[in-house]
């Protein structure tokens, strides 16, 4: 029954939990709808030629309604019109409010394209890969101006608004792939504005996520070209300091200010650096990058050169994380406030 | 009632002279300055009426190129910037040259002052001034759109609008001024209908166009201040960068959408309410039966007028607002669903034990009753927040707003231009091609819109220059009703145009309408009546036989 309908309404496939209530809600509305408009027309219509003119002057009498017609006139559509605000704004809330549990996704609208981020994994363009039958939220963002993120199948739809963020939640229940389309007029290419969500069944999806960490499909764009794409200081940070682990930064430096094969990290950024060669060189973001890319550049004077570089061996946004992960140490008590870079709050 | 003469002004004919000092107000006075310098409200509606007409057809043409580009995906007949202009040119002149001017400006001028049994309205040279500042405005705004044009789409949204390269500011700046005609306009009507009404018009025996001019007129004074700013702060940040709607720079992106709704939804009531009153009168007239529940349509349009203002955040349940402000947004839209529910109920109403004519006029009520319960029920649905996620900004949108706004407006403006014709020129129009042009414009509407609806469903998303394949049936659809629709259009041009000069001599009140615009000659003279002014004992739409009338309560 309700396949059909949807037939008949030109629905595209109903592929989230979202799309169903939708669904549901939009039969009740057409449904009603198409009843009171022919009854209407149909009374109309019965009246026009029931009561059609028969001599030119006819008079007419003076019929006026009752104060109970009236009050049906009112209070008959109010109470439909209620009845499906109150069940459309329980779904809406529902859609607004993510689960706890959800994975988050950030979604950056670009003039004229979609990245999709994942906190500590993959960055992607255009291409958003999720496990069916998981709550995902996203987490959506603009670079420019407005666009707005729409998923047909999922009947779901969230402005991305630049300088801020928005979220709108989805479970998807089918594997498969589902076109996403803007509908905020963006531009000259507003209309090619297009991606997809994959949905993979959960352990394909495991088995992606874990190919994507590996880091074998990681020939993406440089994430730290986009400053909005890039994980909120705090979750960088954790980043950083994970990478520096795994990388054996912290084998030859210490965090805790004791002097080691190399000089601590703690209280490096900013700090002047006496040089070998006499100069000095403030620790900044460039010097901490070149120092990781190019060790021999300027060695701090007391140390040896055996530092291994790192060219080839981090990925863009790892080497920001780290650089963010050691700038969280300049004082003992860690960061002051947050740097750029979005807020990752629970917007209400 | 009237003391006025009964002789036939239409030809004025020269051997007349002597008999009648009052010829009609279309041959008195037949120099360019005459009409160019007149103070007359008839032949400034009639001003109106050509302008209008005039950007209608420009508006008309640019929606057939639409159309055919969007006959197949990818591009038709032209490229994307060139398309991206033409839907801002097509949506910038029908909404602010044509919808709404359209109702007030010509046929609320021309019958106004006639339904209150005034001279004229009450600031005769501010009248004349709204037209020339119209003009004005239309002038800054096509100009822009030319030279340059804009790509904005008519809702300017920020931060597109203050970054993109075409021409904003002139645009911007002509849709600031012709703010000045809408608001001149509404207090002109205000002010006339609170102090130039004829003695025994009392507040409600006002007929029911003259409440929907007045409650219009509210709205068109409140709200217009509001985009007129807006239009200003836009078009400075266009020039300037100031970064009110900036976030670079502090500003808020959503706050311009705020603003713009703040007018642009009441707005939409500046388009329709006057297309209600139309219909009431008309409803009346060809089934000569008084208004079913006069004071419930009466009140009803300022209730629409009212809660029109507390509605906009429906066109934003997705822009990021909070859950609370739409469920407010939501409900209060609901509100404005039943005030139009109790106007459709008592329309019906009104022909029930009526006498009905089934002329030309009473052919566009029947359509008007289709799109406006229609496009009210979507209204409703898209007021339903959780269904609004899913249609916002794609077809279905554009088709439910064409269906209210542009559906019942045309039918009502259709429906006036023939109502009235034989008021305003003093002839009648050709039946016939009237019922055939009639139902050819109702039948290409639903065909060009109905589509739309299923596309929104399918999910196509508004303003897309290029689509998906799977959308382009229905598209296909959509432009053969529009076709059609086009053809419905040059019949009544046709027609009518024709109609104006030979056309057969009409006759105080061809429709035997107790309207009291009818109580003057057609065309009237220059100062509506002749004599003494008229009175007005019996209620406006009252038909019963006067030995049987029971007198209705007393008002
Ligand atoms: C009576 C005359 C009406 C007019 C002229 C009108 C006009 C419009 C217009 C122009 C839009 C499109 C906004 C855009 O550019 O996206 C719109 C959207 C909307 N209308 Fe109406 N409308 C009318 C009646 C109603 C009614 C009776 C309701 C509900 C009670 C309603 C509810 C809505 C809603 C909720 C939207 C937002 C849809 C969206 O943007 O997704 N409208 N209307
Ligand atoms: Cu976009």
């Amino acid at each position: 029954m309700s396949e059909f309908l949807n037939n008949l309404l030109f629905l595209p496939e109903s592929a989230s939990t979202f799309a169903e209530r939708v669904d549901f809600l939009h039969h009740f509305v057409v449904g009603t709808t198409m009843v009171m408009s022919t009854a209407v027309g149909l009374a109309a219509l019965f009246m026009f030629f029931r009561y059609r003119r028969r001599v030119p002057a006819q008079t007419t009498e003076y019929v006026v309604p009752t104060l109970a017609t009236e009050f049906i006139f009112v209070s008959v559509p109010l109470v439909f019109f209620l009845a499906w605000f109150g069940i459309g704004f329980r779904d809406f809330t529902w859609v607004t409010t993510p689960p706890k549990d959800a994975m988050d996704v950030y979604v950056m609208g670009k003039q004229w394209m979609w990245k999709f981020s994942y906190p500590e994994g993959p960055n992607g363009v255009n291409v958003l890969h999720v496990p069916a039958n998981r709550p995902v939220r996203l987490l959506i963002t603009s670079r420019d101006v407005l666009h707005s993120f729409y998923v047909p199948s999922f009947r779901i739809k969230m402005d991305a608004l630049p300088g801020r963020y928005t979220q709108i939640w989805f479970e998807a229940t089918k594997p498969g792939t589902y076109q996403v389309l803007c509908t905020e007029y963006c531009g000259l290419s507003h209309s090619k504005m297009l991606a997809e969500v994959v949905v993979l069944p959960e352990e394909e999806y495991d088995n992606w996520i874990k190919d994507q960490r590996r880091g074998r499909l990681q020939d993406r764009q440089d994430a730290l070209a986009d400053t909005s794409l890039v994980p909120p200081v705090a979750r960088m940070v954790e980043q950083g300091q994970v990478l520096a682990g795994t990388q054996g930064c912290l084998k030859c430096h210490s965090v805790d200010g004791s002097q080691h094969i190399g000089p601590t990290f703690l209280g490096m950024y900013d700090r002047m650096e006496k040089l070998d060669d006499g100069q000095s060189i403030r620790v900044d973001e460039a010097y901490i990058t070149q120092s990781m890319m190019d060790p021999g550049a300027h060695l701090v004077s007391g140390y040896q050169n055996v530092m291994p570089t790192y060219q080839g061996k981090l990925q863009g946004p790892e080497t920001a994380a780290i650089v963010e992960y050691i700038k969280s140490l300049r004082t003992p008590n860690v960061r002051e406030g947050a740097s750029e870079g979005p807020a990752y709050d629970p917007i209400q | 009632m009237t003391p006025s003469s009964s002789i036939d002004t239409a030809g004025a004919a020269p051997h007349d002279e002597h008999h009648d000092h009052h010829p009609s107000y279309l041959v008195d006075g037949t120099t360019i300055k005459s009409w160019i310098l007149t103070v007359d409200h008839k032949r400034i509606g009639l001003m109106f009426l050509f302008f209008v007409l005039l950007f209608f057809l420009v508006g008309g043409i640019f929606a057939l190129l639409i159309r055919l580009e969007l006959l197949t995906p990818g591009p038709t007949i032209m490229d994307a910037m060139t398309y991206n202009r033409t839907f801002t040119l097509h949506g910038l002149v029908m909404i602010f040259l044509f919808m709404i001017p359209a109702i007030p400006a010509v046929f609320g001028n021309f019958m106004l002052p006639l339904m209150l049994g005034a001279k004229d309205v009450a600031f005769p040279r501010l009248n004349l001034a709204s037209l020339y500042i119209y003009l004005t405005g239309a002038v800054f705004m096509l100009w822009g759109m030319l030279n340059g044009g804009l790509d904005t789409g008519w809702t300017f949204y920020t931060p597109y609008s203050t970054h993109t390269t075409t021409t904003v500011a002139p645009v911007m700046f002509g849709a600031f001024i012709i703010g000045f005609s809408s608001i001149a306009t509404g207090i002109n009507f205000i002010v006339t209908c609170h102090t130039m009404r004829a003695p025994g018009i009392t507040w409600f025996k006002m007929p029911l166009f003259v409440w929907a001019i007045y409650a219009t007129s509210c709205i068109q004074v409140l709200a217009t201040p509001v985009i007129g700013l807006l239009t200003v702060l836009v078009a400075v940040e266009n020039l300037f960068s100031f970064g009110m709607f900036d976030p670079a720079r502090g500003g808020d992106p959503v706050l311009f959408q705020h603003l713009f709704w703040f007018y642009s939804h009441p707005a939409v009531y500046i388009m329709v309410l006057p297309a209600f009153g139309v219909m009431s009168e008309i409803v009346s007239t060809y089934s000569r039966k008084n208004i079913f529940g006069y004071r419930a349509v009466a009140y009803s349009s300022l209730g629409i007028a009212f809660v029109g203002f507390f509605a906009w955040g429906h066109h934003m349940f997705v822009s990021g607002q909070s859950t609370f402000d739409a469920g407010v947004f939501g409900v209060l839209t609901m509100l404005v669903g039943v005030f139009t529910a109790i106007k459709v109920f008592n329309w019906v109403g009104t022909v029930y034990k009526g006498a009905v004519d089934f002329k030309t006029p009473f052919a566009y009520f029947c359509g008007f009753l289709f799109f406006t319960v229609f496009g009210g029920m979507t209204g409703i649905a898209l007021g339903t927040v959780s269904l609004d996620v899913a249609w916002h900004d794609t077809y279905f949108v554009v088709a439910h707003f064409h269906f209210i706004m542009v559906g019942a407006t045309i039918m009502a403006f259709l429906a006036a231009l023939h109502y009235w014709f034989p008021k305003m020129f003093g002839r009648t129009y050709h039946e016939g091609w009237g019922l055939v042009s009639a139902a050819l414009i109702i039948l290409g509407f639903n065909a060009t819109f109905i589509p739309q609806f299923l596309l929104g469903n399918n999910g196509m998303p508004r303003r897309y220059y290029d689509y998906p394949e799977r959308f382009q049936a229905l598209n296909v659809a959509s432009t053969a009703g529009a076709t059609l629709l086009a053809f419905g259009f040059i019949i009544i041009a046709m027609y009518l145009t024709y109609s104006l000069v030979y056309g057969k001599v009409a006759g105080k009140n061809p429709w035997r309408s107790k309207g009291y615009e009818w109580l003057s000659e057609s065309p009237p003279p220059t100062h509506n009546f002749v004599g003494p002014q008229p009175t007005f004992p019996e209620e406006p739409h009252f038909y019963v036989d006067p030995k049987k009338a029971e007198v209705p309560d007393a008002v």
